[in-house]
């Protein structure tokens, strides 16, 4: 019996020559984005992190400070955990991105938002409950992070089990 | 296949408010079958709004995200009858996309 190897090798090889390539055109252009690739990537790591602190530290290697500038919007009692409408507003500028958090789903991450210059940093979306959590709504704004934090009770998980 | 995205973009002045509602069951993984196998994780990685070439919009989203995907934001600098793009990737490589006009 032989090895899986066959068109392994050839294919790495030609998505390593393309990558670099992509990065040597990047390098050429005098008006490359400023913007770090890592930005631009998914998180993966973050969304595998279990607690909510990991997560965030994993998304953006620093911690948030809670602010009454930010307004997380989630029921109070959340009948259907697997449909829970979270929004989250700010008044804050120069936001990057909003990210959501539930404490304690199997992984805290849910979503991450990235806010470019000119997207009002107004966000709703619908998301998945265990059980009955905390919420946080991150918040990026000039380097900085801001959170804010609501308790849901939810009545019927939305993980399944 | 009709798209799997459906969308309205509305401008209203300066501000271009977007809803769009996704086709996807969004599956965590975490989900038990009827026979009591776990349903292997299925959901979208990747969401991207774009508005005449220019990212609005980007959402990263992970299984914690509700089945059939709902989003709103809104963002400045577009007119009625300007094009926006959206695209989504899964975590099984699987892709879709549309374009809409503003209103």
């Amino acid at each position: 019996m032989t090895t899986h190897i066959g068109p392994h090798p050839t294919r790495r090889l030609i998505l390593q020559g393309a990558v670099t390539v992509a990065l040597i055109g990047l390098g050429n252009l005098p008006f490359a984005p400023a913007r770090a690739a890592a930005n631009d990537k998914y998180p993966e790591e973050a969304f595998k992190q279990k607690s909510e602190a990991d997560a965030i530290k994993a998304l953006y290697g620093k911690t948030a400070e809670p602010s009454d500038k930010v307004k997380l919007d989630a029921p109070e009692i959340a009948e259907n955990g697997a449909v829970v409408p979270v929004s989250v507003t700010t008044t804050l500028d120069k936001v990057t991105s909003i990210s959501f958090f539930v404490a304690e789903n199997p992984n805290a991450l849910a979503a991450s938002y990235k806010i470019p210059d000119g997207t009002m940093p107004v966000v709703a979306n619908r998301l998945k409950m265990a059980k009955t959590t905390n919420v946080v709504a991150i918040v990026e704004a000039d380097g900085k992070l801001f959170s804010a934090t609501k308790e849901v009770k939810v009545t019927v998980g939305g993980c399944g089990g | 296949m009709a798209s799997s995205i459906r969308v309205r973009a509305i401008a209203n002045g300066d501000i271009t408010e977007v809803q769009a509602l996704i086709q996807h069951p969004m599956d965590s993984g975490f989900v038990k079958d009827a026979k009591g196998g776990l349903i292997p994780p299925h959901f979208i990685q990747e969401l991207k709004f774009a508005c005449n070439g220019k990212e609005v919009f980007v959402a990263d989203w992970g299984p914690a995200v509700s089945k059939d995907p709902y989003i709103k934001f809104s963002f400045k600098g577009a007119k009625k009858g300007d094009d926006l793009k959206i695209s989504w990737t899964d975590n099984k490589g699987a892709s879709d996309e549309t374009t809409a006009k503003i209103a």
